[in-house]
């Protein structure tokens, strides 16, 4: 498969209205040429819609959609030039294998014995050459996916979208084809939009990603920036577990239960904010107190074992609660936990993350 | 919170998307176009014309004299009422045979089901003349029905099941059970078993369980069913006309009559307008009353 | 005997309890399909009263049909007209049911069920409506008006049939197709419609047997060299029984019931 020339997407002010709810409200985001960018939201958050309008198939209200330097928001989608995977694979099951994948070429006028090299060229691509002559009920779901995929690379697409092509898979399948689709990005180049509601797999996967919820972008950043230092309360809900804590603020210091605070990155944003905890970064101090972490005291509550991790919820003395996540190793101080117990955590600045309260 | 939707944004490309939309909209529902125009041609204009034909008197100028006779005559309502009569027990005595059967297809396993149903649909594709034909050639006095009576020693004379309203009857029974017994048997497969178990896990028995669940549910697809068939007996035709003998005399077949005996397209056309307004109405009450394109399967 | 006692449905009602139902259902059966196939022997009966069992097989009564030149003008005249139709509605019909099922118009639903109402409606209507106007137009006994007229009468079977076979159709295969280049117009022929031939096909028959087996607008619509099997029919019903109708009933009962096979071994192949 020769490397294509990807293209970088502009999308400027994409609004799309479904009655009295905005499904798209105003979203600018701008997409690198080569990037793999995903749209990560919960159900009815607009991800798909906004995916839907990339491909030409829902035409929003207002807006601009640039590929490169073309305005294409009026173009139909045949003639769009981009790639798709569908959630359920779409694949046309009155063909081959080779018929399916061989179907753009067709439209292209490519000649015959050009298409039957690229075809097969394009299921090696997938691993999935000399499947040709299948039929598509023969396949498994992986396998369809997969020829989904070489159907939409093999005319060379400088722009690959997909709807959540891996949701209808089993989880080992699923996690398998996450790498090999971050390796196939890699091999070919294309810029790739990739609309998910996992976010294990968007952290897995992405350059960056863009947190949509109700139509807006709550957040733009690479997987390391959304989950250490999300930007609002929904993309730290949402990404990942964490427990809110109430803070005093003066200025520009913070303080917790008295306690001045010691933080990484100064707060963003003026007015009131919440303390974000993530469960892993809190660690159980036993003995001498270390210099330089936060420190919070309480009594633990509630010990729950879940296999390769144990979640403590743990009380403290103001009354809020939060909760410890470990790994269960023997021997360590979480290991020696027991309910009721008086604990000490403590917390690095760099994980002590501020986010604007919102009432 | 989503964001309620307020005036309407005019961001950039906005007038033009909105054209675009528009035009495939229309373009789409153009595709449609020539089916409308034959309805047009064939169906609407014909049925408008002859309802101005309907307010044309004898001597050639405006009048409501068609409709002032047909009010008037007692041989009218005597129409009327025979074909009201007729389509009343047809649909009843549907419904009484029709919901067993369909019932009882219902539960068959789908092998089962698919076969018995061609006991349905085998009549439903035959020609209607044909079908009516048979019940002709089996109830005549010679039929085999008079035959096979005489001999098992039921009645002593051939009795006379055809060329009257019990003729009419049957065969237009035959002919229309599979028009209540197919859209009342896809409505009882939608009913799901979850609400008969339900019942009879809150203590209901099997009657019980039927009569206080699974018949109410029913309801919708046999008032559906019902609806269809009193409306196509209304304007039934061939059937009373063969098996009527004459002394059944229905609406359809006083308008034909007014035409090819009398000439008389006035009375001709007063009639079958009358005969369509009841129609229309009928459909129209009931289509209040139940979702009549869900039924028919409409376009989304 | 097993069987009766075992469980019969959702609330554990047995077979035995059930056995009436499957008595009725069984007589209501039979009622529908006995008269339709008693023609068939009968119509091979040699007396004029067409007895069940014939006392004497004969096939004067077919003799009768294939010799007559009337009969067989009138059935080459139904024919023409099935197959006219035929080729007539299906494609305005699939047209329609494609553009009102994806148009998204708020005028779709309602034009759907105005085009579906010529089978609601009594058929004497429009076919004295038909009539007027060909009489006007001189256009009586002729095959075209036929063809016209039945076409309206087929037309809701074929938008009901491929409308359903629409709306349990994965359109994203049509989408994909459109991602990879084609046009609305390409993607429908090279992936739309063959995966719903099958209910094409169907509403195609059906719209043939519409056609071949109606009577009342070929009463007063087609006459003379152009009368139709079923009004001559129609006719000689009105007369006297003339048992070559058994005859020709056969025969229609036959293609029938080929025609009903055909469609439902389609439509269990689907792929």
């Amino acid at each position: 498969m020769p490397g294509t020339d990807a293209l970088p997407i502009t999308i400027t002010a994409i609004t799309k209205r479904y009655g009295e709810v905005f499904a798209l409200d105003g979203i600018d985001l701008a997409i690198r040429s080569g990037e793999f960018m995903t749209l990560l939201g919960p159900s009815g958050s607009g991800k798909t819609t906004l995916l839907m309008a990339l491909a030409g198939f829902t035409r929003p209200d207002s807006g601009s959609i640039r590929f490169g330097d073309r305005e294409i928001v009026l173009t139909p989608p045949h003639q769009r030039d981009v790639g798709m995977v569908f959630q359920n694979y779409a694949l046309f099951p009155h063909m081959t294998v080779a018929g399916n994948v061989g179907y753009p070429l067709k439209l292209r006028k490519v000649a015959r014995a050009e298409i039957a090299t690229r075809v097969e060229q394009a299921l090696e691509t997938v691993q999935l050459g000399g499947y040709g002559a299948r039929r598509v009920d023969q396949l498994s779901g992986g396998q369809k996916q997969r020829v989904a995929l070489a159907r939409a690379i093999v005319f060379g697409p400088r722009i690959l979208l997909m709807d959540e092509p891996l949701s209808a898979l089993d989880k080992k399948l699923r996690e398998h084809m996450q790498i090999e689709l971050r390796h196939l990005h890699e091999k070919l180049g294309m810029t790739t939009v990739y609309v998910t509601h996992d976010q294990r797999e968007a952290l897995t996967m992405s350059d960056r990603i863009a947190v949509i919820n109700h139509g807006r972008l709550m957040q733009l950043d690479t997987p390391r920036v959304i989950y250490d230092r999300p930007a609002n309360r929904f993309v730290a809900d949402f990404v990942g577990e964490s427990t809110f804590l109430p803070v005093d603020r003066s200025g520009e210091s913070v303080s917790f239960a008295g306690r001045q605070l010691r933080v990484g990155a100064p707060p963003a944003s003026a007015g009131a904010l919440l303390l974000m905890i993530r469960p892993e970064r809190l660690a159980v101090i036993e003995g001498k107190m270390p210099e330089g972490l936060n420190l919070f005291e309480g009594r633990v509550r509630e010990l729950v074992y879940q296999g390769d991790t144990a979640l403590a919820a743990v009380a403290l003395a103001d009354g809020t609660e939060v909760a410890v996540r470990s790994g269960t190793r023997s021997g360590t101080a979480f290991d020696r936990l027991a309910v009721g117990a008086a604990v000490v955590l403590g917390l690095h600045p760099d994980d002590t993350v501020l986010i604007p309260y919102e009432g | 919170m989503a964001r309620p939707a307020t005036i309407p944004d005019d961001g950039p490309n906005a007038a033009l998307l909105r054209r675009d939309a528009l035009r495939e909209r229309r373009a789409l529902l153009g595709l449609a176009s020539p089916a409308v125009v034959l309805l047009m041609v064939v169906m609407v204009l014909p049925v408008g014309w002859l309802f101005y034909l309907s307010l044309i008197g004898e001597g050639g100028g405006f009048s409501m004299e068609n409709y002032a006779r047909m009010l008037e005559s007692k041989a009218y309502g005597r129409i009327f009422m025979t074909t009201f009569h007729v389509s009343f027990l047809t649909t009843g005595i549907c419904i009484l045979l029709g919901y067993p059967l369909a019932y009882f297809l219902s539960q068959l396993p789908p092998r089962a089901a698919t076969l018995c149903m061609l006991t349905v649909l085998l009549p439903f594709w035959t020609s209607l003349l044909v079908r009516t034909y048979a019940w002709l050639a089996l109830l005549q006095r010679q039929g085999l029905v008079n035959t096979w009576a005489i001999d098992l020693g039921l009645w002593d004379t051939p009795v006379a099941l055809v060329h009257n309203l019990n003729g009419t009857l049957i065969g237009m029974v035959h002919i229309m059970l599979p028009f209540l017994v197919l859209p009342l048997y896809a409505a009882m497969k939608a009913i799901s078993g979850d609400y008969t178990r339900a019942a009879a896990n809150l203590g209901a028995g099997p009657t019980q369980a039927f009569w206080h669940v699974f018949f109410p549910l029913s309801l919708p697809g046999l008032f559906a069913g019902a609806l269809i068939v009193f409306v196509l007996c209304l304007g039934f035709f061939v059937t009373p006309a063969v098996l009527g003998g004459g002394k059944v005399i229905m609406v359809s077949m006083q308008i034909t009559n007014n035409i090819e005996l009398f000439f008389n397209w006035g009375a001709a056309s007063a009639l079958g307008v009358v005969l369509l307004a009841i129609t229309l109405l009928i459909l129209f009450a009931a289509s209040r009353l139940l979702r009549l394109d869900a039924v028919l399967g409409g376009g989304h | 005997m097993g069987w009766l006692d075992r469980p019969a449905g959702d609330t554990q009602i047995t077979h035995r309890q059930r056995l009436w139902l499957y008595v009725v259902a069984g007589v209501i059966m039979v009622l529908l399909v006995a008269p339709t196939v008693i023609v068939i022997p009968m119509s091979f009966s040699a007396s004029q009263y067409l007895e069940f069992p014939p006392r004497e097989w004969s096939l004067r009564w077919y003799e009768n049909y294939f010799g007559a030149p009337e009969w067989m003008q009138a059935t080459a005249t139904s024919l023409k007209a099935g197959v006219l139709t035929m080729l007539v509605a299906t494609p305005i019909g699939t047209m329609a049911a494609y553009g009102l099922h994806v148009s998204g118009h708020w005028l779709a639903r309602h034009l759907f069920i105005l085009l579906v109402t010529p089978i609601m409606i009594p058929v004497i209507l429009i076919a004295i409506g038909v009539f007027y106007a060909l009489v006007q137009f001189r256009m009586v006994n002729s095959l075209s008006g036929l063809v016209v007229a039945h076409s309206i009468l087929a037309l809701p079977l074929v938008l009901i049939i491929v409308g359903a076979a629409l709306k349990s159709y994965d359109f994203n295969q049509e989408l994909a197709a459109r991602s990879l280049g084609a046009s609305r117009l390409k993607a429908f022929l090279t992936v739309t419609l063959p995966q719903i031939r099958f209910s094409v096909i169907t509403a195609a028959l059906l719209a043939f047997l519409t056609s071949f087996d109606e009577v009342i607008v070929a009463m007063f619509v087609s006459g003379g060299d152009n009368s139709t099997l079923t009004r001559n029919m129609f006719n000689a019903l009105r007369d006297q029984i003339d048992p070559t109708i058994a005859a020709i009933s056969t025969i229609m009962i036959v293609v029938s019931s080929t025609a009903l096979i055909l469609a439902q071994v389609f439509g269990r192949a689907k792929t």
